[in-house]
């Protein structure tokens, strides 16, 4: 059972799966805000891979570039428009604007574009298979894992070597403290959105990768198992979002080998009880974390 | 004369509908100490945050070296040159010593001076070198707030204002910050201590503010308040009217 092919599934599915939660953990870690507007960062991403590939025929390295830059944007974007004016207000209007965003993005393609998905072209790689030491698997499996390792590495280098890092972790910790040191509010507030949105983009790759179509509700799973893995893993750090990934793609992995033929659409089903669990018995997750509970101001 | 350093001038401040100052005033002067006093409640620590802009004050003005900051954000203050020590010390538990310093030195970071600047932190407190790359949440109550004075100190301040360094700690480190905030006073800087231990406080300070229900009681000589108000009745009396009736 525990194979090779087993294993390079689940570190691939779990890799997508911790970006995917990072992305959003680290908005939550800062404002304190669970942005169910995430999943249209990868919606939107989605979408300018299919535009710079099919209306400006750009080569791939291109298109996944336009894709990344096209969800930085939009999440950068949406901080300035929609979220910094409610900042200093409730934590409810915070997450009601998150919603407000998400179905005004979702609708903006559904009247711009179409409400039919759209194929995207991938680079011929993507779908290709290899076999390893007897495991066959496809190389945007291999792909996944080792951009994930890169992403991690950068990122934990990002956040502890850098002054921006240092700022961030202590603003997701302290806030107001953190503006006393003379550390502009709106500059962690945007570099964590601008880094949300790199992330979802680079997953959004992968994610429409397997499919290789998007469509107006192509963000919503991808933003529930980012949710579900920072509820496992710990929404109070950055560790306990990327340990909930792969935790997920773990279970989900096992649940999908172990569940017979006739269950195995009830998948879903089965992962939200271990999600109603976790909440049961361990509702800060698996890592505990730093964040604390203070509103930006 | 020279124009004061800081001036606070009918400082009105709530939380929500609660009223905490009621339209307080006062000075400093360059090189001074000075200690804000009062009971719990009587808004010091509401005149602080006013100050920083942590929070907006209803009315009144706060004018630093000339220039008016009321209502300015907390991080645009600071860059002025005005940084708190704030109650409770609020260093970064999970961030080390050294990224608690480093942010410290955000709005005023150069690098020879910050090398420099640590050196000089290190003399002033050498259990923060020891522990240097340890979590801020690691150290005790007293080095924590030897940690928030040295991380106030890295932005070079030119008003440093601490609000009840003293709480919570040992006597023997009360001993050691209140000698520490005279000697950084004699080291040059401006500060504004505020202060639950009063007697302590009024060993050390130039002069002092008073304050009562939101309002300025009092204000003279640190000498003056000594004599003619009694401390005891402020703190523990609750006697309201008894602290009302001190000559201004």
């Amino acid at each position: 059972m525990i194979d090779l092919e087993f294993l390079i599934n689940t570190l691939s599915l779990g890799s997508l799966y911790a970006l995917l939660a990072l992305g959003l953990v680290l908005v939550y870690g800062i404002l304190k805000l669970v942005n169910f507007a995430y999943g249209e960062y990868i919606m939107i991403a989605g979408y300018g891979l299919y535009f710079s590939a099919t209306v400006l025929q750009l080569p791939w390295w291109a298109t996944m570039l336009f894709g990344v830059a096209a969800a930085v944007l939009t999440s950068y974007l949406t901080e300035l428009a929609a979220f910094r004016p409610v900042r200093t207000k409730s934590a409810n209007a915070l997450i009601v604007t998150s919603f407000a965003v998400s179905i005004f993005l979702q609708n903006a393609v559904l009247i711009l574009v179409s409400p039919r998905a759209r194929a995207v072209q991938l680079p011929p790689i993507f779908s290709k298979t290899v076999n390893i030491a007897g495991a066959t698997t496809p190389v945007r499996n291999l792909l996944i894992i080792g951009t994930t390792i890169v992403v991690l590495v950068l990122m934990s280098l990002l956040m502890k070597k850098t002054v921006l890092g240092i700022a961030m972790r202590a603003a997701a910790e302290k806030f107001t403290t953190t503006r006393l040191m003379g550390v502009p509010a709106n500059l962690v507030i945007s570099a964590a959105f601008i880094i949300s949105g790199l992330l979802a983009g680079i997953a959004s790759i992968f994610w429409i990768g397997r499919s290789s179509s998007v469509d107006p509700i192509t963000g919503a799973a991808p933003l529930l198992i980012a949710f579900i893995a920072t509820v496992m893993g710990g929404m109070h750090s950055p560790t306990g979002a990327v340990v909930g990934g792969f935790v997920y793609g773990l279970l989900f992995n096992i649940l999908s080998i172990t569940l017979p033929a006739s269950m195995i659409s009830y998948r879903d089903a089965f992962m939200f009880v271990i999600v109603v669990l976790f909440l049961l018995f361990r509702p800060e997750g698996i890592i505990k974390g730093g964040y604390t509970e203070e509103r930006v101001g | 004369m020279t124009m004061p350093m800081l001036t606070v001038e009918n400082l009105m401040a709530s939380y929500g509908v609660v009223r905490a100052l009621h339209g307080i005033s006062l000075e400093m002067n360059e090189g001074e100490l000075v200690a804000l006093l009062g009971a719990n409640g009587a808004g010091k620590s509401t005149t602080l945050k006013s100050i920083t802009g942590v929070l907006r004050p209803v009315k009144g003005t706060v004018t630093f070296l000339g220039e008016e900051i009321t209502n300015r954000k907390p991080e645009n203050i600071v860059k002025r040159g005005i940084s708190l020590v704030p109650e409770g010390r609020e260093i970064f538990g999970q961030l080390t010593v050294e990224e608690n310093l480093r942010l410290g030195a955000f709005s005023s970071y150069q690098r020879d001076r910050y090398k420099a600047d640590l050196k000089e932190i290190f003399e002033l407190f050498p259990i923060l070198e020891e522990r240097f790359g340890q979590p801020g949440g690691l150290l005790s109550g007293g080095e924590q707030q030897m940690l928030a004075i040295a991380r106030a100190m890295m932005a070079h301040p030119k008003l440093l204002m601490l609000d009840e360094p003293s709480l919570g700690l040992s006597p023997a480190m009360t001993d050691n910050i209140f000698v520490l905030i005279k000697r950084l006073q004699e080291m040059g800087s401006t500060i504004l201590l505020v202060e639950q231990n009063a007697e302590r406080a009024l060993g050390i300070v130039d002069r002092a503010y008073l304050l009562a229900n939101g309002e300025v009681e009092f204000a003279g000589s640190a000498e003056d308040l000594k004599r003619k108000v009694d401390i005891a009745s402020v703190y523990f009396g609750g006697d309201d009217e008894a602290s009302c009736e001190v000559p201004l």
